[in-house]
C-alpha cells in the first residue's frame, strides 16, 4: 500500500479530475433526464415516442458503447464538442477549454448514458404525486408547462431524490471507464500509468493502486449516500 | 338577453362500455346555485367534472358563457381559471403553503402583483375563518380547514362559476358544518354554483334548484322544496326514501 503514500500527489490529481468529471456529468445526466422526462410524459405523441426511444436506446446498451460512440463517433461527424466550452465555466473547469476533446467526450457519454436512469426516476417520482395534484393545478388555469414546473416537478423531485442519488452514485462510479476511453489525468487513467509506465522507472502492482483509486471513489460516494441517508430519514420524520 | 352562463346540450360520455352521461341538457344562470343529486355511480361527479373539461365529453356540446368548451390548450386554460372547482379530496399543493396555494393562480396565470395577491388571498382565507393558518403547510390542517382553504384557492380567481365536487364527503361529520356554512355564504352572495353532494339539508336550503341524476341520466330537476316534497319519478321517490329516513 506504499504506492498511495509515495504517489499522493498523482492520486490527488486524479481524484480532482475524476470529481469534475462526476460533478459537471451530475448536472449533464439531470439536465437531461428532466428533459427526456418531460418528454415522456408529454400530450403530444411524437414527442413522448421520441423521450421512450431514447430511455430504451441508452438504458439497454453498455456504457463503454456509448463512450465509443461519443469518441470515436463525435469526431468522425466533425465534432470535437466545443460547446462545451462554456465561458466562465471553463476558468473553474480548465480542462473544459483544452483542445484535447476527451473530458468534454467523457462528460458527454456519462450524461447521455445517465440521463436515462434520471430520467426513469423522476418518473417514477411524477408518478408519486397523486393525480388530484395535476387536476387542482389545471382547474386553476395553469398550463401544461406551468403545471409541470410550479407543482408536479416540484414535488417529483422530493418523491425522486432517493432514487436519484442512487443514480449518482452509480454514475460517478463509471465514471472510471472514461480514463480507458481517452481521457487522461483522472483516478483511472493516472492508476493504470502508475501500474504501466510508472514513475522514473519505477512501475507499481495493479492490485494496491486499484485499492488506492477505490479508496478515491469511497470518498465521493459513501458522503453522498450519507447524506441521502440523511434526506429520507428527516422525509419520514416529517411524514408529508 | 339572459343568456345562461353554463349549457350543457345532449352530451353523452362512455368509459368503455359503461353509458355515464345519457344525453344529459342542463342550463345554468348566471348566479343560481344548482345541487346535483343521486346515487353513487348515477354520473354526477362526470357531469360536474365535464364543464370545465377535467373529463372530455364524446358527444353534444357544452357551453361556457357564451363560447363552447375549447379543446386542450391556453384557450382551455384561460377557460379553467374563470371555472373555480373544489374537490372532494381537497387537492392543495402538498408542497406549498395555504397562502401559496391561495396566491399562485393569480400571479402565475393572471399576473397579479405578488403584494396585491397576498393581499387578496388574506382577504379570502379571513373570510373561510383560517387566515391563521396561512403559513402551515396543508398536511398540518385539519380535513375541514383544507377544504375551506381550498374554496379560497378557487375564489382567488374571481370565478364567474363554482363547481362542487362532493366538497363534504371526505370531511369528518364535525367538519361538514363549516364547509358547507362557507357555501352557503357564497350561494347567498350571488356566486353560480353547481354542487354535488349528498348533503340533502344544504340541497334544502341553499339550493335554487335541484338536479336528481340515476344511471347516467338527468331524471329531474325542480325548486328544492317541490323535489323534496313531491317528487316525480320513482328513481327520486325510491332515493328520498333511503337517504331521508334517518
Amino acid at each position: 500500500m506504499n504506492v498511495l503514500w509515495e504517489q499522493f500527489p498523482v492520486f490527488r490529481d486524479g481524484f480532482l479530475l475524476t470529481f469534475q468529471l462526476s460533478f459537471l456529468s451530475a448536472i449533464g445526466a439531470l439536465l437531461v433526464g428532466t428533459l427526456v422526462a418531460v418528454l415522456r410524459i408529454s400530450p403530444v405523441p411524437p414527442l413522448r415516442w421520441l423521450g421512450t426511444s431514447y430511455v430504451n436506446l441508452f438504458r439497454n446498451i453498455p456504457l463503454t458503447a456509448v463512450f465509443v460512440f461519443v469518441v470515436v463517433g463525435l469526431p468522425l461527424l466533425g465534432s470535437s464538442a466545443d460547446f462545451l466550452k462554456i465561458p466562465g465555466l471553463d476558468q473553474i473547469f480548465t480542462r473544459l477549454g483544452i483542445d484535447l476533446p476527451y473530458f468534454r467526450f467523457s462528460i458527454i457519454a456519462l450524461s447521455l448514458y445517465t440521463a436515462a436512469f434520471v430520467c426513469e426516476a423522476l418518473r417514477s417520482g411524477i408518478n408519486a404525486v397523486p393525480s388530484g395534484q395535476a387536476e387542482a393545478a389545471r382547474s386553476i388555469g395553469l398550463t401544461f408547462t406551468q403545471n409541470l414546473r410550479f407543482i408536479v416537478l416540484p414535488q417529483a423531485w422530493r418523491a425522486a431524490i432517493v432514487p436519484l442519488g442512487s443514480v449518482i452514485i452509480a454514475m460517478i462510479k463509471n465514471s472510471a471507464i472514461a480514463g480507458f476511453m481517452g481521457l487522461y489525468g483522472d483516478l483511472s487513467s493516472r492508476g493504470q500509468e502508475l501500474v504501466s509506465a510508472g514513475v522514473n522507472g519505477v512501475t507499481y502492482p495493479l492490485i494496491p493502486v486499484f485499492i488506492a483509486i477505490s479508496l478515491g471513489f469511497l470518498i465521493m460516494t459513501v458522503p453522498l449516500g450519507l447524506l441521502l441517508d440523511r434526506i429520507e430519514k428527516n422525509r419520514m420524520v416529517k411524514a408529508r | 338577453m339572459a343568456q345562461p352562463l353554463i349549457e350543457l346540450n345532449s352530451v353523452n360520455k362512455w368509459f368503455g362500455s359503461l353509458h355515464v352521461l345519457r344525453d344529459v341538457n342542463l342550463t345554468v344562470d348566471r348566479g343560481e346555485v344548482v345541487v346535483v343529486i343521486g346515487p353513487s355511480g348515477s354520473g354526477k361527479s362526470t357531469l360536474c367534472r365535464a364543464i370545465n373539461r377535467l373529463e372530455t365529453i364524446n358527444s353534444g356540446t357544452i357551453t361556457f358563457d357564451g363560447q363552447p368548451l375549447p379543446a386542450e390548450g391556453r384557450a382551455l386554460a384561460r377557460l379553467r381559471a374563470d371555472v373555480g372547482m373544489v374537490f372532494q379530496s381537497f387537492n392543495l399543493f402538498a408542497h406549498l403553503t395555504i397562502l401559496q396555494n391561495v396566491t399562485l393562480g393569480p400571479i402565475k396565470v393572471r399576473g397579479e402583483s405578488k403584494a396585491n395577491a397576498r393581499e387578496r388571498a388574506m382577504q379570502l382565507l379571513e373570510r373561510v375563518g383560517i387566515a391563521n393558518q396561512a403559513d402551515k403547510y396543508p398536511a398540518q390542517l385539519s380535513g375541514g380547514q383544507q377544504q375551506r382553504a381550498a374554496i379560497a384557492r378557487a375564489l382567488a380567481m374571481q370565478p364567474k362559476a363554482m363547481l362542487f365536487d362532493e366538497p363534504t364527503s371526505a370531511l369528518d361529520p364535525e367538519m361538514v358544518g363549516e364547509v358547507l356554512e362557507v357555501m352557503t355564504s357564497l350561494a347567498a352572495g350571488g356566486m353560480t354554483m353547481i354542487v354535488v353532494t349528498h348533503e340533502m339539508g344544504f340541497a334544502r336550503h341553499a339550493a335554487k334548484r335541484v338536479v336528481f341524476m340515476a344511471d347516467g341520466e338527468l331524471v329531474e330537476q325542480a325548486a328544492p322544496a317541490e323535489f323534496f316534497g313531491n317528487p316525480q319519478s320513482e328513481r327520486a321517490k325510491d332515493f328520498l326514501s333511503k337517504v331521508l329516513q334517518h
